[in-house]
């Protein structure tokens, strides 16, 4: 039976909320197929604004790749405003696709990607919008099955009661895969209804369904152990991995929206993974091992979006850009290709080294050099060996003196506050660093007008890193430490007006390490959030730090627990972590000797170019390194006109 | 200054009116904006750029309708690089863009300012749940003012104008509905531009008008105001006399 559009009982409400267009759907590119010719339906759900979500890449490759199965249909949905959820409220109007305006408690699988903790109480929102039950255990057969997905997914435990599956890594096989499953299920005529589902989904060895796993506590609050209390379960979830990225070219035409996003510009992902070994970056380590796109495979991805969507702008998305075997064939065959067009290339991650100089000087041929953004993220050499990010101080003015030399004005220096050992002199040392930095912009430029910003953010230890037993600097410190920081910038005349300084408070970091390394009792001061009106967590002009911190002084009442346990609290080897039966790969031996050596301040060196050091992703998910080069070029496009 | 070589020169003036249609009235000017120069990348028209640091194709927009209005009336003028079949013009980029926004007539400019052109506008408005008696008598009572203040919301705040003076005329549509009633107004474009909004602003203040739901917006045209009080089309080519 064909779904009706809810656009008729909406249209009426969009001319009384702002930026209607973000509710209309019918980008450039998206698709709407019938209901009734598809087999299995998903809604695919980025937890944030429109305007964020739309440019989300993991979601634009999903709805591709699901829409491309002639049995499938895959809608987006996304967060709508809190003015627009009062009038749908008001009206009985529930959450919607943006592409046929469907509601999503009709479709059969809800997935939703969580690039960040911040995004789970909008989940909770366009739950109850939909219809469907908030607590997993209360849903019917004809409910959507609820699936997470995304890095937040590393460790879904504080969400386990509003989720029905987890899954984790490289969502594009893995989707396939699961709708192979919901495919013979209803060919079969459902049996078992939705338990049998999920426990189809649970053998696969690729799905986390948290109900199918017991967790047991310690009377200290610790976790006992997490057991599995169904036959065939896995013990421990695997995560995806996609090998070749070259056979998976999406997302080919990339969403044009309409309204205003944060990303003007298409997106190539130039390779996947990284293997740096940064001990702060969550990112880098869950998503190994490196898997490069080659550089025929990228140019015809540019060539192909290009011609899709008309944008002007084309990113060459990873985790650290300038690493691609080929970067400087690839940027230098791109501008050559490109040159006259209008049409500009950025990298958006640069390394601090004077090769990336000139990679930015090839990206900006014959345009404006404003503003070069470099990520030391520790003050002191020392930190820096402590989070084993390899740039010392003489590298880093090296860089910014090619830099200022070749004609850039504004260099933008990225650091993180709270890393594990720091102190007060640590995050000091950054002035002295800046100030540096312009001295030497001065000189070799011989010009006044150079700048140097200066941007540091809270660091939160996340699962699956070496700094997972961390204990995270809380807020109080961190505000006082960054406070004598601006001080220490502001109290040199000759210097202080080039560098501009910007930072966040250190509460919703506090609440996001709550998120990052919770478990399952972390859910209800998730829900109490959300009853009390929390929405867009992510956004600081919506966030609470006081709602979170009550609501979870009630939650955590009569628990051995309260929030500086999950946060501040340095963890041991011996204790089980929320996280530990699902699988990244990484060996939990191998990422505790890791967190050892940081406090011994040993470096280790990138797997790419020195032998294996054993972290145990490639032999436990069966992967390899795939790098270049493959010795090959660009060639110049003949322009049809 | 960037190297390379200058700009093209532009060679050809284009002028193009669209319309903005069911859930794309929903979109902002900017949106279009966007859409439209990405929709000329797509359709490979040859535009001619800004020099400088941050080319821009040379597009010149003129008085867009509000957002959540629709339009079958937007003008806008494209400077292009090469001599262009208008019809061609008009086909690819009809083509480039979504559904809703649709390109109805592309022209070659003639001497004169496009925007100077566009003096008035002629605005449909539907009014659900308002009853034709109750809208006749509201327009009435307007068109009998003078002048009748109105309150908007501006980005410096709210600001107080006149929005009786700049209507030509205004009528209720001869048809019947039960359900609802249509308005036909032709308002001059003055500054601040009198928008719908404040014609319906103007009809609560005179005669407490305030339709149940909201109403239902549409330019019909938009150009030369002549002599008659008519909206006349701004693409028909001027004589050189004057007449």
């Amino acid at each position: 039976m064909p779904v009706e559009s809810v656009f008729p009982r909406l249209e009426p409400l969009l001319a009384r909320v702002s930026k209607p267009i973000q509710y209309v759907g019918g980008e450039l590119n998206s698709t709407v197929k019938e209901w009734d010719d598809a087999t299995v339906r998903w809604a695919l759900m980025y937890p944030d604004a429109y305007e964020v979500g739309v440019s989300n890449q993991g979601s634009m490759i999903l709805y591709e790749v699901l829409n491309e199965q002639p049995d499938v249909l895959a809608e987006r949905t996304y967060s709508v405003w809190p003015d627009l959820e009062a009038l749908m409220r008001e009206h009985g109007v529930p959450q919607f696709t943006v592409d046929a305006h469907r509601p999503v408690g009709a479709f059969d699988v809800l997935g939703i990607s969580f690039s960040t903790e911040l995004g789970y109480t909008n989940l909770l929102t366009a739950l109850d919008l939909a219809g469907i039950p908030l607590h997993a255990v209360d849903r019917t057969d004809a409910d959507p099955v609820v699936i997470a997905g995304g890095h937040a997914a590393f460790n879904p435990e504080p969400i386990a009661d509003f989720v029905d599956a987890a899954v984790l890594g490289d969502g594009e096989q893995a989707v396939l895969e699961i709708t192979d499953v919901i495919r013979r299920w209803k060919a079969e005529g459902r049996p078992g209804g939705r338990g049998e589902l999920l426990l189809r989904l649970a053998k696969t060895g690729g799905v986390y369904v948290p109900r199918f796993y017991d967790v047991e506590y310690l009377p200290d609050g610790r976790i006992k152990r997490v057991v599995p209390n169904r036959a065939g379960v896995p013990w421990r979830v695997s995560k995806h991995t996609v090998m070749d990225l070259d056979a998976w070219p999406y997302p080919k035409k990339p969403l044009v929206p309409l309204a205003e996003s944060v990303h003007e510009r298409m997106s190539v992902e130039i390779f996947r993974g990284c293997t740096r070994g940064c001990r702060f970056c969550q990112a880098g380590m869950i998503t190994r091992p490196v898997r490069e796109r080659s550089i025929t495979g990228i140019g015809e991805m540019v060539e192909r979006g290009l011609a899709a969507t008309g944008f002007e702008e084309v990113g060459l998305l990873s985790l650290s850009s300038a690493d691609h075997s080929e970067i400087a064939d690839v940027t230098k065959g791109l501008a050559d290709r490109y040159e006259g067009t209008n049409t500009s290339l950025s990298l958006p991650s640069t390394r601090v080294d004077a090769f990336n100089i000139d990679l930015a000087g090839e990206l900006s041929r014959g345009g404006r050099r404003s503003g070069l953004t470099f990520a030391p993220e520790g003050g002191s050499e020392r930190l820096r060996r402590v989070i084993n990010k390899m740039v010392s101080e003489d590298d880093l003015i090296r860089t910014v003196a090619a830099a200022y030399s070749a004609g850039w004005r504004q260099v933008k220096l990225y650091f993180m506050c709270g890393l594990p050992t720091e102190t007060d002199d640590d995050v000091l040392a950054i002035a002295g660093m800046a100030t540096r930095v312009i001295a030497k912009g001065r000189e070799v430029s011989g010009r006044k007008d150079i700048r140097c910003t200066v941007s540091i953010g809270g660091f939160v230890p996340k699962p699956h890193t070496p700094f997972q037993w961390a204990p995270q600097l809380d807020a109080e410190t961190t505000d006082a430490r960054l406070a004598k920081l601006r001080d220490a910038i502001r109290a040199d005349k000759s210097y202080g007006k080039a560098i501009g300084f910007r930072y966040h408070d250190g509460k919703p970091g506090i609440v996001e390490g709550l998120l990052s390394r919770g478990d399952r009792r972390v859910g209800r001061v998730i829900e109490a959030v959300w009853r009390d009106g929390g929405r867009f967590d992510g956004w600081s002009e919506h966030f609470s730090y006081g709602r979170w911190m009550a609501a979870a002084e009630v939650a955590f009442a009569d628990e051995p627990v309260d929030v500086d346990w999950y946060t501040t609290r340095e963890r041991d080897f011996t204790e089980v972590l929320p996280w530990d039966h699902l699988d990244s790969g990484l060996d939990k031996d191998w990422l505790w000797e890791d967190w050892q050596d940081a406090l011994s301040e040993v470096e280790v060196d990138d797997c790419r170019w020195t032998p294996c050091f054993d972290c145990g992703v490639c032999p436990q998910m069966g992967t390899e390194i795939q790098v270049g080069p493959t010795g090959k070029t660009l060639l110049p496009l003949t322009v049809a006109r | 200054m960037p190297d390379g070589p200058a700009p093209a020169p532009a060679v050809q003036k284009l002028r193009l009116r669209y319309a903005k249609r069911g859930r794309l009235r929903f979109s902002s000017h900017r949106d279009f904006q966007r859409a439209l120069e990405r929709a000329l990348r797509r359709a490979a028209v040859p535009m001619a750029y800004s020099a400088g640091f941050t080319p821009h194709p040379k597009v010149s927009y003129a008085n867009s309708a509000p957002t959540g209005t629709a339009s079958e009336a937007e003008y806008v003028e494209l400077s292009v690089t090469e001599r262009c079949d208008p019809e061609a013009v008009r086909e690819a980029l009809d083509r480039s863009l979504p559904p809703g926004l649709d390109v109805l007539q592309v022209v070659e400019a003639d001497a004169g300012s496009l925007a100077d052109r566009l003096e008035a506008s002629e605005w449909k408005i539907v009014l659900p749940g308002v009853t034709r008696a109750a809208a006749t008598a509201a327009l009435e009572q307007l068109m009998a003012r003078d002048a009748v203040e109105v309150e908007r919301l501006f980005k410096n705040g709210p600001r107080r104008f006149d929005a009786r003076g700049a209507v030509v005329h205004a009528r209720v549509e001869d048809v019947d509905q039960d359900d609802c009633a249509i308005l036909q107004v032709v308002v001059r474009h003055t500054t601040p531009a009198v928008r719908p909004d404040d014609v319906l602003a103007a009809l609560r203040v005179v005669a407490q008008l305030v339709p149940p739901s909201p109403p239902q917006v549409t330019r019909l045209a938009q150009g030369p105001l002549s002599d008659a009080g008519t909206v006349t089309d701004p693409l028909a080519t001027v004589d050189a006399g004057g007449a």
